[in-house]
């Protein structure tokens, strides 16, 4: 075995899955982040005219917690189009990357939502009333004094929950993404060269994620207060 | 000197601007003028408040004219503390009627925001905003609902700083400071708004023993310059001193009240006796 041959051999394709594995999870991410605000500010609101939502956004959290991403990624992609074929009666056909998408997005939005409620309510209590006695609104003592605290807080987790949105998505090759182990497959299939390849694969996510590491490091003692 | 620098920034000042740079010219309060009025300040009719089953206010019935200090005294549970949260709907009463400047505030159509402008709170804990530094932690309240410009706020803020003996502190962060100087910051910050009347939360129970003194020295001066407060406190020096009258507040109600020659040397009610023995030894 030689692990640098491997290397340059099958570099070209394993950077071709690292670049889907990694931009995928990007896209997540950001998709994610915008669902998980919206699910958590439904989460805590006290008004009665949003309860519903209230409602939507605790059986979203529930359901995505409760199922295994694997179960979720093979029912959007296989079972969703089958699904609205009995309903509509049309073709719906989905692709491996859109399904891939929004099953990595529905998963890291429901945990972010939860990363951003735990960290909201970690804010004392005596900040907001502080805030809303000097006149200030609702939305406007969470713009101000509430949300810039819970994003120190909720940071770690946050960085968190990337790393495990990058690893997660190798699931996805169940369903056929292009992404990192799904060209390690076929690298392997064609040359039986598993050691290598996957002690590579398994380098390029350490590398990744210390990366992500280094760089959330510095942003946490840049907000320290 | 930064009124006619605000002049020039603007060109023309707003009515709004004119009267808050008149102010933060005057003293600590802004300049609050004791207005005679034949109607008190604030009238409590008949309050209520129970958190589930408990009742902790039992139909309190207050009046407090414009410039008086009222200090609040009881027992721990007595719902002092709940009275004083009412006052500003950081509580929504269960029952009665609050009316401050004959408006009512427990209407369900009042505006709580615009009203709780004029209605400045002291919390025991401070309630700084940690991730801002002093000066940014006074202007920000006037900044963000455009009450002043950010110049002007920050002008004020500085002159508040001046009187409660900060000035120094502008660019420090609240973890930076003692619990004494926290709370003089948390008392200009409520002034930064311009109110009429302060609300004080045992604004020294947090403190150690030798920074109380200089907090109840910044509220001494405060009750010089005739602003209208609500104290509830712990201390019976502070209440003895400076409050016109003292509430006496116990399971829910307001039990005794008087001046506090009254209240402290000739109690009426056996259980405002005992409590001040307590307290007084």
């Amino acid at each position: 075995m030689d692990l640098f041959r491997v290397l340059t051999d099958a570099s070209p394709l394993l950077l071709k899955g690292l670049r889907m594995t990694v931009g995928i999870t990007v896209m997540s991410l950001v998709l994610a982040m915008i669902l998980g605000v919206f699910t958590c500010l439904f989460a805590i609101s006290e008004r009665k005219a949003l309860r519903p939502l209230r409602w939507l956004a605790a059986f979203y959290v529930w359901f995505i917690r409760g199922t295994p991403m694997l179960v979720q990624a093979m029912y959007i992609f296989f079972a969703l189009p089958q699904l609205l074929r009995l309903i509509t009666g049309a073709n719906v056909q989905i692709s491996v990357f859109t399904a891939s998408l929004v099953t990595l997005t529905m998963n890291a939005g429901a945990y972010l939502s939860e990363i951003f409620r735990g960290a909201i309510n970690a804010v004392n209590k005596g900040q907001m009333e502080a805030s809303r006695s000097l006149g200030l609104s609702y939305g406007q003592s969470m713009t101000k004094v509430i949300l810039p605290q819970a994003v120190r807080i909720c940071l770690p987790s946050l960085v968190n929950q990337c790393i495990i949105t990058l690893k997660d998505s190798t699931i996805l090759y169940a369903i056929g993404l292009s992404e990192i182990m799904y060209y390690g497959k076929i690298y392997v299939g064609r040359t039986f060269e598993s050691l290598a390849t996957y002690t590579w694969i398994a380098i390029f996510f350490l590398a990744v994620v210390s990366l992500l590491s280094f760089i959330s490091k510095r942003i946490e003692r840049r907000l320290s207060l | 000197m930064s009124v006619n620098e605000n002049m020039n920034d603007n060109g023309i000042m707003n009515a709004a601007e004119e009267t808050a740079a008149e102010m933060h010219l005057s003293g600590i309060t802004g300049g609050v003028k004791k207005v005679d009025r034949s109607d008190p300040k604030i009238i409590v009719k008949g309050l209520k408040k129970s958190f589930g089953s408990l009742d902790v206010l039992k139909g309190i019935d207050a009046e407090i004219d414009a410039g008086e200090v009222v200090c609040v005294i009881g027992p721990s549970g007595s719902g002092k503390s709940t009275f004083l949260r009412c006052l500003n709907l950081l509580e929504t009463p269960t029952g009665g009627d609050i009316y401050v400047d004959g408006d009512c505030i427990t209407d369900k159509n009042a505006d709580i925001n615009k009203i709780r402008r004029h209605i400045g709170m002291v919390f025991q804990q401070f309630n700084l905003f940690p991730h801002m530094d002093v000066l940014t932690n006074i202007s920000m309240a006037p900044i963000t609902l455009k009450v002043l410009n950010k110049a002007q706020a920050e002008e004020r803020a500085r002159d508040l700083l001046r009187q409660v003996g900060l000035s120094d502190k502008e660019t420090y962060k609240p973890a930076d400071l003692s619990g004494g100087q926290q709370q003089r910051v948390a008392i200009a910050r409520a002034l930064a708004m311009h109110p009429d009347i302060m609300l004080f939360d045992e604004p020294t129970s947090a403190l150690d023993p030798e920074m109380v003194g200089e907090v109840l020295g910044v509220m001494k001066q405060l009750a010089a310059e005739g602003m209208t407060m609500v104290v509830v406190t712990h201390e019976m020096g502070f209440a003895k001193d400076v409050a016109d009258r003292v509430f006496f507040i116990d399971e829910g109600i307001i039990l005794e009240q008087g001046t506090p020659d009254e209240v402290f040397n000739h109690p009426k009610h056996a259980r405002t006796k005992t409590f001040l023995n307590k307290v007084l030894t």
